[in-house]
């Protein structure tokens, strides 16, 4: 039964088909999109359902249409999304790119798919670096959201849009084929798009008499001016680094081990955690829900009461890259993960951590951050205080 | 007029006694332009403008600049604008009518633009026959990167990449893609011009006129060609560049209606 007031009646969704009803309800007005596995259901959905409450739903020539119409419609001050997988993420990027210097607000959806090259059609990981690290070109952040179960597939849309408004940014919503695929309960929260609208002066809306008129461009041809546009933008992401990094912690309080994961596999780890406990095993998990802006400060206050963090990714080990920048080298940081579309069981995981726990019994202190700095840039002098 | 004259006049001296005949519409920004003597993006940027202050719709008009020589069209244009990415000013400027439905939506683009890297967006855009007006400069070469071969250039036309001229074996044919955007059913507005002569400019005029109107009644796709000339691109003297535009391109891209009302002008 539902009691709480703020949120609709449950109901049984595939992810993406929760994401797209969350899309209509956060009053998006723009879709564009082209057909890709696994997240169909996002442009179908929306097709059969959107349009009679509002919205326009195209299917488009190409990604690099789509992303354009979103930049386009973005510009007139709409609420606009589009959303893809992986080779259709790839063909965005110099749209992200231009979005991103014309501080557009957006959504863009990454259903990721095993890459690289065409890949297969099942889940993975492998975007993480495209997603946090820029992606397209220049210096530029998409702020990039990772839901791991069908719930926040659809509450993260109305973050992502009230993201996207606050920072005049664009915001990306990170998941898998399996999040897109699977049938969980989700409920709505209540969401008047009204109460979250922000005036948008900035928007080709047509020129009015009273102002000047409004150019949404990223062509800055002088490179002072184009510094300036850089630094203001590194500003605004020093701001979002300050502000919206969210992460989940559990058990963290006498963890031996912290596990980091996000979306599908931080699940996963979840279940891992519970079978490594089970056996007496002390670990704990570091669930990061913004992969930019990447919660470094949550790894900078666990690091000195761990001996090791195990990073569980489904690729080849990207967000790793990521963890041991936040632990600096003061604990052990190993990596596991399945690539090309395969998921990593729990028992495999749970395996690795037992495998961890046997090694780091037997290791000192010393021995463990040693170990460390082979794996990292950190330098010896760094850690030296700490053995 | 002489030069030691000018200097010593100011411009009230100058005018006085004369009399006003034009006047630069509030619609176009009071600088300079960059583009070079000559050079028919200008006269187009003008009569675009003037139509839109003539029809009062300043407020209601949104623009589309894309990558090429008039990527700079925002800073002459005194209407809202959007640039676009190369290429992609077609489905920008999608983007922006479907959220704003009743304002006026024109993209304004070059042959690389619109011919090469966007021609995807640009068809598919005549194909559904987005309700809006795409003004596309023809001027057979790519101006702002320094007068490479475009989609359009004319078979054994010299530019800096077909130093020996354009031939068909490596290169293929200029790209007539307003003829084939006339055949698209969701095109309803299909026409060739040229704005380097008085009667021209009259004609181009009518052509922005009739596509804004057309546009208001929504009636589908617009497009307007101006076979133009690139006297930098080219190498050649303003004057020389509007000949040689006569004698060669003209030829291959004959100026005229293609399509009216949405019917075929040959059929
Ligand atoms: C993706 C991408 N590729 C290439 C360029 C470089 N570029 C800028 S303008 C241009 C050609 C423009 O020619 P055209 O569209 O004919 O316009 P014109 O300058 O002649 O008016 C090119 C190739 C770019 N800006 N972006
Ligand atoms: S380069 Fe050619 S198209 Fe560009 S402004 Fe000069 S003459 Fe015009």
């Amino acid at each position: 039964m539902n009691t709480n007031k703020n949120m609709s009646e449950v109901k049984l969704m595939k992810g993406n088909e929760a994401l797209a009803e969350a899309a209509i309800r956060a009053g998006c007005k723009g879709y564009f999109g082209y057909p890709i596995t696994p997240q169909s259901e996002i442009i179908e959905y929306l097709a059969e359902v959107g349009r009679e409450r509002g919205m326009v739903v195209m299917q488009v020539e190409s990604e690099v249409a789509a992303i354009n119409m979103v930049y386009g419609a973005a510009g007139a001050g709409a609420r606009a999304m589009t959303s893809s997988s992986s080779p259709g993420i790839s063909l965005m990027q110099e749209g992200l790119s231009y979005i991103a210097c014309a501080e557009l607000p957006c959504l863009v959806v990454n259903i990721n798919r095993g890459g690289p090259g065409l890949g297969t059609i099942q889940p993975s990981q492998g975007d993480y670096f495209q997603a946090v690290k820029g992606g397209g070109h220049g210096d530029y952040h998409l702020i990039v959201l990772a839901p791991a179960s069908v719930q926040e597939m659809a509450d993260f849309v109305f973050d992502a849009f009230d993201l996207a408004d606050k920072y005049r940014n664009p915001v990306m919503i990170l998941a898998d084929g399996a999040l897109g695929q699977m049938m969980e309960k989700v409920q709505f929260k209540k969401y008047n798009p009204e109460e979250h609208k922000v005036d948008k002066l900035w928007a080709t809306t047509g020129k009015e008499k009273s102002r000047e008129r409004n150019v949404i461009t990223s062509l800055f041809i002088q490179p002072e001016k184009m510094e300036q546009v850089n630094l203001h933008l590194m500003k605004k992401y020093k701001e979002i680094e300050k502000k919206e990094v969210r992460y989940e912690l559990l058990e963290t309080d006498d963890a031996e081990i912290l596990l980091v994961a996000y979306g599908l596999s931080a699940r996963i780890c979840h279940r891992a955690m519970e079978l490594a406990r089970e056996q007496g095993v002390r670990v704990g998990m570091l669930r990061p829900i913004t992969l930019y802006p990447f919660p470094y400060n949550a790894l900078r206050s666990l690091r000195d009461n761990i001996k090791a963090a195990l990073v569980v990714e489904m690729n080849a080990g990207q967000m790793v890259e990521d963890v041991r920048l936040g632990i600096e080298g003061k604990a052990h940081v190993e990596f596991f993960g399945r690539m090309g579309g395969i998921i990593p069981s729990p028992e495999e995981v749970f395996e690795k951590i037992m495998k961890l726990d046997a090694r780091l019994s037997n290791m000192t202190l010393k021995d463990i951050i040693t170990s460390e700095i082979r794996h990292s840039h950190v330098s010896y002098r760094s850690v030296r205080k700490k053995l | 007029m002489n030069e030691i004259l000018t200097s010593a006049m100011n411009t009230a001296e100058i005018l006085d006694g004369m009399e006003c005949v034009w006047e630069k519409p509030e619609t176009l920004v009071d600088v300079k332009m960059h583009y070079c003597p000559g050079c028919g993006h200008g006269v187009a940027h003008k009569v675009l403008m003037e139509v839109v202050e003539e029809l009062g719709v300043q407020n209601e008009t949104i623009g589309v600049a894309p990558v090429g020589c008039s990527v700079f069209a925002y800073n002459y244009m005194n209407v809202d604008m959007q640039e676009a990415a190369h290429g992609r000013a077609a489905a920008v400027a999608t983007g922006i009518k479907r959220m704003l439905p009743d304002k006026y939506v024109y993209s304004y683009q070059g042959d690389g633009d619109l011919a090469a890297i966007g021609t995807a967006e640009t068809m598919h855009a005549a194909n559904r026959g987005e309700n809006i007006l795409v003004i596309f400069i023809n001027n057979a070469i790519y101006g702002m990167t320094g007068g490479q071969m475009a989609p359009t250039t004319l078979l054994g036309m010299k530019t800096s990449t077909t130093p020996f001229g354009r031939d068909t074996e490596s290169q293929g044919f200029p790209f007539k893609i307003t003829d084939l955007i006339a055949q698209l059913p969701g095109a309803y507005y299909v026409t060739r011009q040229a704005v380097h002569t008085p009667n021209g400019v009259r004609k181009f005029k009518k052509a922005v006129q009739t596509a804004f109107q057309h546009q208001k009644e929504k009636k589908g796709y617009c497009l307007i060609e101006v076979v133009s000339n690139c006297p930098s691109g080219w190498k050649m003297t303003p004057v020389v560049s509007n000949k040689w535009m006569e004698e060669n391109m003209f030829p291959v891209y004959p100026l005229g209606d293609l399509k009216l009302n949405g019917k075929l002008v040959n059929d």
